[in-house]
C-alpha cells in the first residue's frame, strides 16, 4: 500500500531526534487521533541550518516527517513556509487517500516550529505564517 | 536469523493439505451439479451429504440442522435478519447483543435498528467478558433474539456461552452465537451449550475461503435470506459449493482431532510471549488471561502506534495485525479495545498475534527476539512516549 520512498523513509528516517537549545519547536496532532508530530529547528541568518523531528504515528506519519525535514533543511524560513503537503506527497511518490492527512500534519508541524521561532523573537507569527491547524482530537477536517 | 512467521490465524489460515486433497476431485473430474439427476450429479450430492454429516457430528447437531452458506458473514446476516423477521411477525422487535461483536453482526443490527428494531448492547468490562446477570436483566417480553459471539476475533475472550444459552432457553428466546473464531479451537456441543443458531467459517480452521455454515436448531423460526432454488432443504438458494463444503468438512474433522494437542502447543507459545512481552514497560494484555482462545495474544504498548509496529514486524518477517485506526483507514481505533475501557491513545498501540497449525515455540522465541527492540525503536521516535515518561517524574 505504500511506495518504496515511504518505506525507505519509514525504516530509515532522516533527521529523527531533538535539538537542544532549538530556536523553534512546533507540535501538532493529538494522541486521540493516533498522530503527534514535533519539529525542532535551528535558525542562523534566516536559514534553517538544522531540523529534527519526533513522531508518534503510523508509517506514513513517520515517513512524511522525515521527508519534510529533508525538504526544509538548509533552506530559508521563507522557503520553508512555502512547503505544501502536496509537495510532500509528491516527493514520497504518493500516499494512500486516507493517509493524506499525515502530509498536512507535516506541513503544519514545520509552520508551528517557525511560528514558535518568531514568537520567541517577540514577533507575532500569524501575519507571516498564518493560522496553525490545531487538531482537536477528531473534530478537524483533516483527521479522517 | 530472520524467519517467516505467520501470526495472523484469526484473519485467515493456510488451507490444510488434507482439505485440498479432499477438494481436488470436485474441482476437476467430479464437477457435476449436486442437484442433477445423472450419476455425475449424484457423486456431488453424496459428497455434500457426507460433508454435512461430518460437520454436524463435530458440533453435536443433526445433519438436517446444518445449512451451508458463503461464509461467516452470510451466516450471521441470515441468523439475525431471519430471526428478526420472525420476531416482527409476532410483534417482537427487541434484540440483545454485546458491544464488541464482529461487524457482520453489529452492522446487520444497525440496519435493523433503522427498520425500527431496538437493540440492547451488553457491556464486556475490562476483561472482555459478557456477564450472565446482565443478559438476565436485559431480556424483555418482546425480545426476539439474543446474539453473543463465542470468542472475540480481536482479543480472543471466550464467552460463557452455555450459561447465556441457558438463560435464553429458560426465557424462550432464540440464542445465536457467531462462533467463527471458536469452531475448530474449542469443544462445541450445541445441545449441551444451549445454542439455537451458530455461525462458522471454513477459512478460520484451515479450510477454504468463501464457504461457511449456519446451524439452525430444529424448530427455530428463521426466514430465508437468499431466495431462489430449493437447495439447503429449501432454505438457502444457490448451487452447492461441492468442493468448498467437502474441504470445510475435511478441515473441521482434522481441526477437531488435533484440537487438544494444538491448543496445548498454542498455549505454550502464547504464555511465553505474554510473560515476556509484559516485561516491556507500560505494556498490557487485553482480555482475560485465562478465558481466551489458546492461540490469541492481544497487547498494547503505550506511546507507539500499531501500524508502524506491524510494518516493522513485517520487515522482520512476522505477519501480525493491530486494532489501530491506521490499519483500518478509520479515525477510531478498534471498537473492541475501546469497549474494554481503553483510552484511544493506548488502543492505537495494539498488537494481535494469533497462532494456528504450523506455529512452533521457535516462532515465539523469534518474535520475542525482535519485539522489544521494535517497541524501543518506535518509542525513541515518539513525543507521546517522552510525555508519558515526563509525567512519571
Amino acid at each position: 500500500m505504500y511506495t518504496e520512498q515511504v518505506m525507505e523513509h519509514f525504516y530509515n528516517p532522516h533527521n529523527m531526534g531533538e535539538i537542544e537549545n532549538a530556536d523553534g519547536i512546533g507540535e501538532v496532532g493529538n494522541p486521540k487521533c493516533g498522530d503527534i508530530m514535533k519539529m525542532y529547528i535551528k535558525v542562523e541568518d534566516g536559514v534553517i541550518v538544522d531540523v529534527k523531528f519526533k513522531t508518534f504515528g503510523c508509517g506514513s506519519a513517520i515517513a512524511t516527517s522525515s521527508i519534510a525535514t529533508d525538504m526544509v533543511k538548509g533552506h530559508t524560513i521563507e522557503e520553508a513556509l512555502t512547503l505544501s503537503n502536496k509537495a510532500v506527497v509528491e516527493a514520497l511518490g504518493g500516499l494512500p487517500a486516507h493517509k493524506i492527512h499525515c502530509s498536512v500534519l507535516a506541513e503544519q508541524a514545520i509552520k508551528a516550529a517557525v511560528s514558535d521561532y518568531y514568537r520567541r523573537k517577540g514577533i507575532d507569527p500569524t501575519p507571516i505564517v498564518g493560522e496553525i491547524h490545531e487538531c482537536e482530537g477528531g473534530s478537524c477536517a483533516n483527521c479522517h | 536469523m530472520k524467519r517467516f512467521v505467520y501470526a495472523d490465524n484469526s484473519a485467515t489460515t493456510k488451507l490444510s493439505e488434507h482439505a485440498l486433497e479432499a477438494m481436488m476431485p470436485y474441482l476437476t473430474d467430479n464437477f457435476g451439479n449436486a442437484s442433477s439427476l445423472y450419476s455425475l450429479g449424484g457423486k456431488a450430492r453424496a459428497a455434500v451429504d457426507e460433508a454435512r454429516e461430518k460437520i454436524a457430528a463435530v458440533l453435536g447437531a443433526s445433519p438436517r440442522e446444518i445449512y451451508f452458506t458463503s461464509g461467516g458473514s452470510e451466516a450471521d446476516n441470515w441468523a439475525i435478519k431471519g430471526a428478526a423477521e420472525a420476531g416482527r411477525r409476532k410483534g417482537k422487535m427487541h434484540i440483545i447483543t454485546s458491544v464488541f461483536e464482529h461487524h457482520a453482526v453489529l452492522h446487520t443490527l444497525a440496519a435493523l435498528e433503522k427498520q425500527g428494531f431496538t437493540v440492547t448492547y451488553l457491556p464486556v468490562y475490562e476483561n472482555g467478558l459478557v456477564r450472565v446477570e446482565d443478559l438476565k436483566k436485559a431480556i424483555r417480553e418482546d425480545t426476539c433474539l439474543v446474539t453473543v459471539m463465542y470468542a472475540n476475533n480481536e482479543i480472543g475472550t471466550v464467552q460463557p456461552i452455555k450459561e447465556l444459552g441457558a438463560v435464553c432457553r429458560e426465557m424462550g428466546v432464540p440464542f445465536h452465537t457467531d462462533a467463527v473464531q471458536a469452531v475448530g479451537n474449542v469443544h462445541i456441543d450445541v445441545e449441551e451449550q444451549n445454542i439455537d443458531m451458530l455461525s462458522l467459517s471454513a477459512h478460520k480452521f484451515h479450510g477454504p475461503k468463501g464457504v461457511g455454515a449456519l446451524y439452525i436448531r430444529r424448530g427455530t423460526v428463521v426466514t430465508t435470506l437468499i431466495n431462489g432454488g430449493a437447495q439447503e432443504f429449501g432454505r438457502r438458494a444457490g448451487t452447492e459449493n461441492t468442493a468448498g463444503v467437502v474441504g470445510m468438512a475435511a478441515a473441521l474433522c482434522e481441526a477437531a482431532e488435533t484440537m487438544d494437542e494444538r491448543n496445548a502447543r498454542n498455549k505454550e507459545i502464547c504464555d511465553y510471549i505474554i510473560d515476556n512481552a509484559l516485561k516491556i514497560e507500560r505494556s498490557r494484555l487485553n482480555g482475560d488471561r485465562e478465558k481466551r482462545l489458546s492461540g490469541n495474544v492481544n497487547m498494547c504498548f503505550e506511546g507507539i502506534e500499531g501500524e508502524s509496529l506491524l510494518l516493522l514486524l513485517d520487515f522482520n518477517g512476522i505477519s501480525a495485525s493491530s486494532g489501530s485506526a491506521c490499519t483500518s483507514g478509520s479515525l477510531d481505533p478498534s471498537h473492541v479495545l475501546l469497549s474494554l475501557g481503553l483510552p484511544h491513545e493506548i488502543a492505537h498501540g495494539s498488537l494481535r498475534l494469533t497462532f494456528g497449525d504450523g506455529n512452533t515455540m521457535e516462532d515465539a522465541e523469534y518474535i520475542m527476539s525482535v519485539l522489544p527492540e521494535i517497541v524501543g525503536k518506535l518509542r525513541a521516535m515518539s513525543p507521546l512516549w517522552d510525555s508519558i515518561k515526563e509525567n512519571e517524574k
